[in-house]
C-alpha cells in the first residue's frame, strides 16, 4: 500500500494519523502541501527522521522545486511524476487526504 | 518498460482552489507517458468544476479545464462527472467541456472494478 | 439508481475488495455525505464492500445530528441502511473513538471495534480504497 499524503503536518495531523496506520516498510509519498514535512530544519524533522527509520518516505519533486524548498532531510527519496507513477504500480493507494 | 497497468483517476476537488487538480493531471500524463493505459477519470464532489466550460482564467495561468478537454478528446480518456455532485453545483451538459460526459455514481463503481488501480486525488 | 441489467454487463463477475475510509466530520464538508452517496450506489454492485470509521470520520455516525438549524438536511441515521444495502463490515477505530470521548453506544449503527493494527491489516487486504 502506498500511502499519500497532501497537508502541511504544521496546519493538519493527516501526516501524524498516516505514521500511526502505516506499517514497517509502507511508502508514504508526501505530495503537494505535504512536502514541506521533508524541509530540514523545522520543527517537525526530528519526527519525520523517526519515521524514515520504519517505512520508505518519499517527496514529490515538482512539489519541492514549487515551494522553493532545496534542503530536504537525509534519507527522503525524491521522485517525479512518473516516480509517483512506479509507486502506484507496485503498490494500491491509500490516499491520506 | 514493466508491466502495462489500468488506472483509474477520481478527482474530488475542483480546479484552481486546490492543487489536485494538477496533481490529477501531472499523474495522468505521466502514467501515459509510461506506456499505461487511464482508463477513466471520475469527477466528483467539487471535482466536477474541472468540466465546467464557463472557465475563462487569465491568459498568463493555466487552463485546467481545457487541459482536460484535450486530454479527453486527443487520448480518448473518458472523463466523467458525477451527474448528482454536478447537478448540485450547476454543471449539466450544456455547460460541459468537450470531449467529457455525465453519468452517474455506477460509473465510478465501474471505474474502480475495471482498473488494476483507483488513485483519488482531493483535499 | 443504477441499472440492474448495465450492471451485470459490466462487472464481469470481478468482485474486488473495496473499502471506504471515512476520515472527515459531517457538515464541515460534504465529504462523508457524498461518500455515502458513493456507498449506497456500489452497494448495488456484487463487491466485497466494507467502511471503517476513524479520525473525524467517527463524527458522521454519532447519534444527536440535527442540523435543521445550520439549514441542512439530516443524513446522518442514512447511515443506518448500510448493513440492508450489503455492506455489513463496518469498523470503528478505538483510539479515533476513545479520543473524541465516545463509544459505541453514541454511535447510531452497530459496528465493530478496531485497533490501529487492525485497520492496518484490513487497509492491506483491499483493491481499492475510497476516502472520504
Amino acid at each position: 500500500m502506498l500511502f499519500t499524503v497532501n497537508k502541511s503536518p504544521f496546519l493538519f495531523g493527516h501526516l501524524d494519523s498516516c505514521l500511526q496506520y502505516a506499517i514497517k516498510d509502507t511508502p508514504i509519498l508526501l505530495i503537494e502541501d505535504g512536502v514541506y514535512a521533508a524541509s530540514k530544519g523545522t520543527s517537525y524533522e526530528k519526527k519525520l527522521k523517526e519515521a524514515l527509520g520504519k517505512f520508505e518516505i518519499y517527496a514529490l519533486g515538482p512539489d519541492l522545486k514549487a515551494r522553493g524548498i532545496a534542503s530536504v532531510i537525509d534519507g527522503v527519496k525524491i521522485v517525479d511524476y512518473a516516480g509517483f507513477v512506479d509507486l502506484a504500480e507496485k503498490h494500491n493507494v491509500a490516499p491520506w487526504i | 518498460m514493466g508491466v502495462k497497468l489500468k488506472f483509474g483517476i477520481l478527482i474530488l476537488e475542483g480546479p484552481y482552489q486546490h492543487q489536485s487538480s494538477d496533481s490529477a493531471y501531472n499523474f495522468a500524463i505521466a502514467a501515459l507517458e509510461k506506456g499505461h493505459e487511464v482508463s477513466g477519470v471520475f469527477l466528483y464532489n467539487d471535482g466536477v468544476n474541472n468540466a465546467t466550460s464557463f472557465g475563462d482564467p487569465p491568459q498568463d495561468d493555466r487552463n485546467v479545464q481545457e487541459k482536460w478537454s484535450k486530454l479527453a478528446q486527443e487520448k480518448g480518456i473518458d472523463i466523467v462527472v458525477c451527474i448528482a455532485a454536478g447537478k448540485r453545483r450547476g454543471l449539466i451538459d450544456d455547460n460541459l467541456i468537450k470531449g467529457t460526459r455525465i453519468s452517474g455514481l455506477g460509473q465510478l463503481t465501474d471505474l474502480a472494478i475495471s482498473t488494476d488501480r483507483l488513485v483519488t486525488f482531493g483535499d | 439508481m443504477a441499472n440492474p441489467e448495465e450492471i451485470e454487463e459490466s462487472s464481469d463477475e470481478i468482485v474486488k475488495k473495496m473499502m471506504f475510509v471515512m476520515r472527515k466530520a459531517p457538515h464541515g464538508t460534504i465529504n462523508p455525505y457524498e461518500g455515502l452517496e458513493v456507498m449506497l450506489i456500489v452497494a448495488a454492485y456484487d463487491q466485497d464492500l466494507s467502511a471503517v470509521f476513524l479520525d473525524d470520520g467517527v463524527y458522521a455516525i454519532k447519534k444527536g445530528q440535527d442540523p435543521k438549524e445550520i439549514g441542512v438536511k439530516d443524513f446522518s441515521t442514512t447511515f443506518r441502511v448500510l448493513p440492508g444495502y450489503g455492506i455489513e463490515k463496518i469498523y470503528v477505530e478505538k483510539e479515533s473513538l476513545e479520543n473524541r470521548g465516545l463509544t459505541v453506544e453514541d454511535l447510531l449503527l452497530e459496528v465493530e471495534v478496531v485497533d490501529k493494527s487492525e485497520v492496518t491489516k484490513l487497509m492491506q487486504e483491499q483493491d481499492v480504497l475510497f476516502p472520504f
